[in-house]
């Protein structure tokens, strides 16, 4: 086929585009609304929904365009006991499951909340208009996933947090929401111990908001991209727990990074790309070059299903055994189901390894490895309602933490999304009832955050903040991967401090506007406010558990079934351990059995 | 290290009158694909090279270029699938923000004029379906809204009707063809969204990544639909009344 290129590029533009380059701007418009929105995922679209049926006015933001947040890479399903493939599922029986996998250091009231309203959180996505692969009596269809007892994962082939987002976008569409995508918020504003606002850069025009509002909710998803291999997108950079942090509020087991086992390793330009735990699930096999099966030694009933933590690092261990690949990976094999049922159930897994790796699935095995995957920990919030320590700043998603205690189970972020978004934004509203007035935004907050942009953008002989970036993954990656101890950490916090020396003087040429060496500016100083706090409160844990696994305390410590907490005290970073809140009887009895 | 020539566009419209290709030289790795070389230049070599992406796996719809003049992902396309001449440009069809960036927000205003899922009334919940009434819809539902469809749509690239383009007739058969759903919006797409504009010239279909088959199984049906529906109102009623009870999409 051809393409008429008689065409030009199309020269009617809107005014903003016609303007002069902005490399300096002290101008801003400010958008009022009861409630801000910060992210686009599934947590924030959830949110926003509820939040305007609860009658708030509302406006989310997102880094990205709309639709395209992290959450639509989300591949193999939600977790919820609808019970209609194995129909012993109920809550209870996913209640235990979160709690003994999460090593017992998850909220359990949030997990409670969780596994009770997983089941209707799907549905009413259902009655929105998603649509779910079905059983043969057309009920919906749930898959096996690593240590869920029964089949549990609803999911749409391996798109389901596509169809989600697609689902929830045209939601919000159809409703009087405010959507300000390709937008970043670089600070949020408050009076006394209250949110006032935020600060944004709208990326396509350049021109900088403030935003004046009664309520936040933090959406704003994971950190992944603090190291080199990742399997989450660009706008994974954690900016949500540092902006949090920033704003007074408490973080909590920071240190419980997951690292999921199967990430693409070859070619290089994907390596980290997720490899979804469906292969597993659908019946994959793990295999080591000498073709052993290897988990049946390391996990002899769960074997390849068994939790993340555990394969991840069998699979670290095959490895730095010399019993890998040559890339540096293991075999995974589906190749025996074969082709039909491969690209009825994996059909995305098919094309990602045809198109990026020229590797048919069907008929031969792909490489793998483990990849960072998720944050367990993050903004510490109230189960009930997602408010944090800070007034009027709620939290829900991957940014908060609470749920998934030392290791998450595959399936139950998107029910997080789903269940806590829609409580976010309902205690949100009902909170901008009472709160009567919305505060003025503090003009010094506002021009030291002008000025702070400006800078990147206009500083002479900057910096390349790509360069520091690259500094921190590496030092994340080889020294707070998936086996740590404290030399390697320290050496880590070193680089931590050596990069914030030469952060000060980073920047671009090329104005404000969709400028993504200045995002990554703007990214940066959060990037090292999360790494410092992964770092520290892993090494306050002197003990291994769950994903914390350490080289030099390679035991279980029961003095540490606590949780670390860590935030601002006289702009120092401050830590200190907090019990778990101990479960009533009724719910212990569920997880003894 | 062998290296490979790309050129890209480049123009900041509010400093640059006209765009021009200028040419890079990027390392070559092996299995590199066009995003990488585009982030390398970024990375190393200017970090003012304005270009959108997210997922970097073919799966959000970020990176939408025209690479040697066809429309493609970025992050799904091999360098070694190009050959020795490569050139990447911003897809034409939508205003540009700044070299690889342009604005696609219209996109949303028309999403918002699709009547959304209306479920048919009386309907118990949790909603049971027949899987393959289920398997038609959600092949529409496989778009990663990339917009290369709108790209190479010449009715589009005319900008002169009102069509609101392949990528939103795909979204609306996802909507007509769920098997619970209680609206017709063939009528909408053709008095109120210009698809009697589309010629089917099937040039949609052959660029999407997705491989959903645009124009026969979205278009045609819809085309037929509206048609039956608008110029003969008896049949239409007809079919109606024949339809209550069963799925509507079925003929
Ligand atoms: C490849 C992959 C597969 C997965 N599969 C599954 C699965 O099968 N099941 C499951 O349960 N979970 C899965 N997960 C995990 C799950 O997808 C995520 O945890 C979840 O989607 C997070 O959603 P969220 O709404 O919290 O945040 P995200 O979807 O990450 O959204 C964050 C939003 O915040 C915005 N944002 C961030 N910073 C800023 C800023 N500074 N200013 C403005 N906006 C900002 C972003 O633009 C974005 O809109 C998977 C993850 C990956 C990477
Ligand atoms: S088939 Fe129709 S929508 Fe598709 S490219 Fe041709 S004219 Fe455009
Ligand atoms: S229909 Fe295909 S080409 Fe069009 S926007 Fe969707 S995925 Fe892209
Ligand atoms: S970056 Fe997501 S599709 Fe290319």
């Amino acid at each position: 086929m051809t393409i008429n290129n008689s065409l030009y590029y199309r020269t009617f533009q809107r005014d903003v585009y016609g303007m002069k380059m902005e490399t300096k701007s002290t101008e801003y418009k400010t958008v009022v609304s009861d409630v801000l929105i910060i992210g686009a995922g599934g947590a924030g679209l959830r949110a926003a929904i509820e939040a305007c049926d609860g009658g708030a006015s509302v406006v989310i933001v997102s880094k990205s365009l709309l639709g395209k947040a992290h959450t639509v890479m989300a591949e193999g399903g939600i977790a919820a006991s609808v019970a209609d493939v194995d129909p012993k599922d109920n809550w209870e029986v996913h209640f235990s499951d979160t709690i003994r996998e999460g090593v017992y250091m998850s909220d359990w009231r949030m997990v409670e909340i969780l596994v009770k309203e997983a089941p209707k959180a799907v549905y009413e996505l259902e009655s929105y208009g998603a649509l779910f692969d079905r059983t043969p009596d057309g009920k919906i269809m749930q898959r096996a996933f690593g240590a869920h007892t029964y089949k549990r994962l609803c999911h749409v082939g391996d798109k389901t947090g596509m169809e989600l987002i697609r689902t929830l976008e045209d939601q919000v569409l159809h409703r009087d929401i405010k959507v300000m995508d390709e937008l970043f918020i670089t600070k949020i504003i408050t009076k006394g111990n209250a949110v006032s606002g935020a600060f944004g850069l709208e990326l396509r025009t350049g021109k900088f908001v403030v935003f004046q509002t009664k309520a936040i909710i933090m959406c704003s998803g994971g950190c992944g991209r603090l190291y080199k291999v990742t399997s989450n997108s660009w706008e994974s950079t954690g900016d949500g727990v540092a902006l949090a942090y920033n704003a007074g509020a408490v973080l909590r087991d920071m240190e419980m990074i997951q690292f999921h086992p199967t990430g693409m390793v070859y070619p290089p330009g994907v390596r980290g790309l997720l490899v979804t735990e469906g292969v597993r699930g659908e019946g994959g096999i793990l295999l080591n070059s000498n073709g052993e099966r290897f988990m049946l030694k390391y996990s002899p009933i769960k074997k390849e299903l068994d939790a993340r933590d555990v394969v991840a690092r069998a699979i670290y261990a095959e490895i730095e055994r010399g019993r890998g690949t040559k890339h540096g990976g293991v075999y995974l094999d589906i190749s025996h189901m074969g082709a039909a049922f491969i690209h009825k159930k994996l059909p995305a897994m098919y094309t990602q390894f045809k198109e990026f790796a020229g590797v048919d699935i069907t008929k031969e095995e792909m490489e793998v490895a483990p990849t960072v995957h998720y944050q367990m920990g993050g903004i510490r919030v109230d189960p009930e309602s997602c408010k944090t320590n800070v007034k009027g700043l709620f939290a829900a998603g991957e940014v908060a933490s609470g749920v998934h205690g030392a290791n998450r189970l595959g399936g139950n972020s998107l029910a997080d999304i789903l269940v806590f978004g829609r409580r976010a934004g309902f205690s949100a509203a009902k909170y901008t009832k009472s709160a009567k007035h919305i505060y003025a935004v503090d003009e010094k907050a506002i021009n030291e955050q002008i000025a702070r942009v400006n800078s990147y953008a206009s500083i002479k002989n900057p910096v390349n903040p790509y360069g520091l970036m690259e500094r921190l993954r590496n030092a994340m990656s080889e020294h707070v991967g998936i086996i740590r101890d404290a030399n390697g950490m320290q050496k880590a916090l070193s680089t931590i401090k050596r990069i914030r020396e030469k952060a000060g003087r980073v920047g671009v040429s090329g104005g404000l506007r969709f400028n993504p060496g200045l995002l990554v500016c703007l990214e940066l100083d959060g990037m090292l406010i999360v790494a410092e706090a992964i770092i520290r409160s892993a090494l306050e844990r002197k003990e291994s558990r769950g994903a914390h696994a350490r080289s030099d305390f390679p035991k279980n410590n029961p003095n540490y079934a606590k949780n670390i907490l860590c935030y601002k005290k006289n702009e120092e970073m401050e830590l200190s351990m907090s019990p778990v809140p101990e479960m009533p009887d009724r719910l212990k009895k569920l997880v003894m059995t | 290290m062998d290296k490979v020539k790309i050129s890209v566009f480049r123009q900041d419209p509010s400093v640059d009158k006209e765009g021009r290709y200028q040419d890079y030289e990027v390392p070559a790795e092996e299995g590199m694909v066009v995003l990488d070389a585009v982030h390398y230049i970024e990375n190393n070599i200017d970090p003012t090279l304005s270009v959108r992406w997210n997922c970097k796996a073919a799966r959000c719809g970020s990176c939408s270029a025209e690479i040697n003049d066809f429309p493609r992902l970025m992050c799904k396309t091999r360098i070694d699938t190009l050959g020795s001449h490569i050139k990447v440009g911003p897809i034409r069809a939508y205003p540009l923000v700044k070299d690889l960036v342009t604005d696609v927000s219209h996109n949303f205003e028309i999403a918002k004029r699709i009547p959304a899922f209306k479920p048919k009334r009386g309907l118990k919940e949790p909603f049971t379906m027949n899987e393959m009434d289920v398997l038609r819809s959600q092949e529409f539902r496989k778009c990663i809204e990339c917009f290369l469809c709108q790209d190479v749509c010449h009715v589009i690239r005319e900008h002169t009707t009102n069509y609101v383009g392949p990528r939103h007739v795909v979204k609306v058969a996802s909507l007509d063809m769920h098997p619970l759903d209680d609206l017709d919006r063939s009528g909408f797409l053709n008095s109120n969204a210009g698809l009697g504009y589309c010629n089917v010239t099937k040039c949609c279909q052959e660029v999407c990544p997705e491989h959903i088959k645009i124009t026969d199984n979205a278009i045609i049906p819809e085309k037929e639909r509206a048609v039956d529906g608008s110029y003969d109102p008896i049949f239409w009623l007809a079919r109606k009344i024949k339809d209550t009870g069963r799925s509507k999409h079925e003929k």
